[in-house]
């Protein structure tokens, strides 16, 4: 479902040109979840941009599901994402004057969106929101923010969704429910799901793990079992603080 | 994404910032409410002026005699006495001038009127009976000067309404007795009043008196020819759109006349060429005042344009959402030129009413001495509105292209 070949991608700060990814191979097939990790600046962001076709590489090939993405125009990018990708953010953005519901209708404004609101109702339902729709986010735990930032990348029924640290902003126990939320999703809909984080313990509650360091994959190997829970070692680091 | 998506998107994020939006909207509301009462206190100077000339008549023409020339030193226009009342006669002529209906040639001397122990000094004015009629004069009691006074040479006045009230008060004139420069002449009627004029022109401050009396008994010139000089004729015309060829009907008569081979000897104006040229005057007195009002308006604009960047810069981070959900650039410049547009509408809508609000206070009050009358019209107001959406049309589209062309990974990033 997801084909990157051999895919380079370097920004420019002023004068100095920094490389982001230096050929990254990596085909992720539906119905995975996956997590990619890595430290600050091994390009894992990059990479997920450019999987979320918010950016297109230098070179290289990017394919998702059976479209070469690679080199097309911002509004054609703009079309696939709509459709296609669904994404979550670690700091949710969702828009502060709006409503639950309205964040969630968002996607369904671009594009194709017929019954706007039964759709976004049935979204939140699934994260259990069903009773916070007329809330705005001010009055949202996070844990509930997130929620409806999930609702908000399902509502279109993407074929990815793609999550750049998740839980980075919530406590363990709504860390360990949104995690939760999205292993349901993969495991009951068959959804395909990328973690960006650098939590070993979200990383563990995946089926696969590709690690990135200086732009390049240095690891991609398969979790025996994936966890269902998040693990004591999170719980430690948590006391400790 | 459709315009009613886009008109609730703005009309959201307009409600967001009430303040703000309300003081943008105030710059367009000021600068339209200030096109609509200027160019409404335009109108009404300028249709007072026309209406005070048309109520002289507009199918009008005068003729008079040209300039003298006395060893290469022209006189002033009218010095010449070319003109006489033969002449007057001729140019009603249903074969040679079929464009005229009436001829009403006048003489005019100034003269001491006195009634009892009132007096006042004032013009008075020879003419004949069609002078009612092509002049547009209503009486207000008695009757208007006959042919047999012509004949007569008749020693009969007719008064203007102010020379009436200065010699009699509120006492009817008419069958009293006034003096003439010392001659006797008996009051047969009064003129109504016209209104309009200034302290040294009134058309209510004057003495009519039969052309042949006034010649023979008040005035002193005679022509070589013997027969009456006249200053001026008023020629009726049969309608004000045949004003060129009636001139020329005119010119023909009293170039034959004249005998005339080389330079007329007689100028002819219309009424309808003083009125077209007063018009064109302040026609661009009304564009003055609206030019300036859209100054005010063009700041409005700025305003808008000013808010709407700043806008831009402070929801850099929900454009990048919209644009990660796949907003398009068309979808997110269309948002931020509604926004502008409906601003500067808004601003549009309110100031036309506080326009017409401002316009209808002014109607009737004394404005530096002068009663003034303002005049409400929609094509303003139409036309208000339509600049004002141009305007933030115009205004907006910059920022919103911004808006559109932001990257979305760098708008998501912007904190």
């Amino acid at each position: 479902m997801i084909e990157l070949e051999d895919v380079t991608k370097t920004y420019r700060m002023g004068k100095v040109e920094v490389p982001a990814l230096q050929g990254v191979s990596l085909s992720i097939s539906q119905g995975e979840m996956v997590a990619i990790v890595g430290p600050s600046g091994s390009g894992k962001s990059t990479l997920m941009n450019i999987i979320g076709c918010l950016d297109v590489p230098n070179s290289g090939s990017y394919v998702l599901e059976g479209e070469d993405v690679s080199r097309l125009s911002d509004d054609r990018l703009a079309e696939i994402r709509n459709r296609k990708i669904g994404f979550i953010f670690q700091t949710y953005n969702l828009l502060p004057r709006l409503t639950a519901l309205a964040n969630v209708e968002l996607p369904l404004l671009y594009g194709n969106g017929r019954d706007r609101r039964r759709r976004s109702l049935e979204a939140l339902e699934r994260v259990g929101l069903a009773d916070r729709v007329n809330h705005r986010p001010p009055e949202l735990s996070g844990g509930q923010q997130q929620r409806v930032g999930i609702a908000r990348a399902l509502v279109k029924n993407p074929a990815l969704l793609l999550a750049d640290e998740p839980t980075g902003n919530l406590d363990s126990r709504s860390s360990d429910e949104i995690v939760g939320i999205l292993q349901d999703l993969n495991r009951e809909e068959g959804l395909t799901v990328v973690v960006v984080t650098h939590e070993p313990d979200i990383a563990a509650r995946t089926q696969r793990v590709i690690a990135t360091r200086d732009g390049l994959v240095v690891n991609d190997e398969r979790v025996k079992e994936p966890h269902r829970a998040l693990g004591s070692s999170r719980e430690a680091q948590d006391g400790k603080r | 994404m459709n315009l009613k998506t886009t008109l609730v998107i703005a009309l959201s994020s307009l409600g967001s910032n009430k303040l703000r939006a309300g003081l943008t909207l105030l710059g367009v509301v000021i600068g339209v409410a200030a096109v609509i009462s200027l160019m409404a206190i335009g109108r009404g100077v300028q249709q007072t002026i026309t209406q005070r000339i048309q109520s002289l008549g507009t199918n009008l023409l005068f003729v008079r005699p040209g300039v003298t020339t006395q060893g290469g030193i022209s006189g002033a226009q009218g010095t010449a006495s070319t003109l006489t009342l033969e002449d007057a006669y001729a140019l009603k002529d249903p074969v040679f001038t079929p464009s005229v209906v009436e001829v009403a040639p006048e003489i005019s001397t100034t003269g001491q009127v006195v009634a009892g122990r009132n007096n006042t000094n004032t013009r008075i004015y020879g003419v004949t009976p069609e002078y009612q009629e092509a002049r547009n004069f209503a009486l207000s009691s008695g009757r208007f000067i006959l042919p047999g006074h012509l004949l007569d040479h008749s020693q009969v006045a007719v008064l203007g309404s102010a020379v009436a009230e200065v010699l009699f008060g509120f006492r009817d004139p008419v069958g009293q007795v006034v003096r003439i420069n010392s001659r006797q002449f008996d009051v047969i009627g009064v003129l109504e009043s016209k209104g309009g004029g200034n302290r040294f022109f009134s058309l209510d401050d004057q003495v009519l008196v039969p052309i042949t009396t006034a010649y023979y008994r008040l005035a002193s010139q005679r022509t070589a020819r013997g027969g009456i000089n006249v200053q001026t004729v008023n020629v009726q015309l049969r309608d004000v759109e045949n004003v060129d060829a009636a001139i020329r009907e005119v010119a023909t008569v009293l170039r034959l006349r004249h005998r005339i081979t080389r330079e007329d000897d007689f100028s002819i104006t219309s009424q309808q060429e003083t009125i077209e040229t007063l018009q064109e005057t302040t026609n661009t007195f009304v564009l003055f005042l609206g030019a300036i009002a859209g100054i005010s308006l063009l700041v409005g604009g700025i305003g808008i344009m000013n808010i709407m960047l700043v806008s831009v810069t402070e929801r850099t981070r929900e454009i990048g959402i919209r644009k990660a959900m796949g907003a398009k650039r068309r979808d997110i410049l269309f948002q931020f030129v509604f926004e502008a547009t409906l601003l500067s509408l808004g601003g549009g809508g309110a100031g036309v009413l506080l326009g017409l609000v401002l316009s209808l206070l002014l109607n009737g009050r004394s404005l530096l001495g002068t009663p003034t009358q303002t005049i409400f019209s929609a094509d303003i107001a139409i036309l208000a509105l339509g600049v004002s959406a141009a305007i933030g049309l115009f205004f907006g589209i910059y920022p919103a292209m911004r808006a559109a062309q932001l990257h979305p990974i760098e708008a998501l990033r912007y904190e």
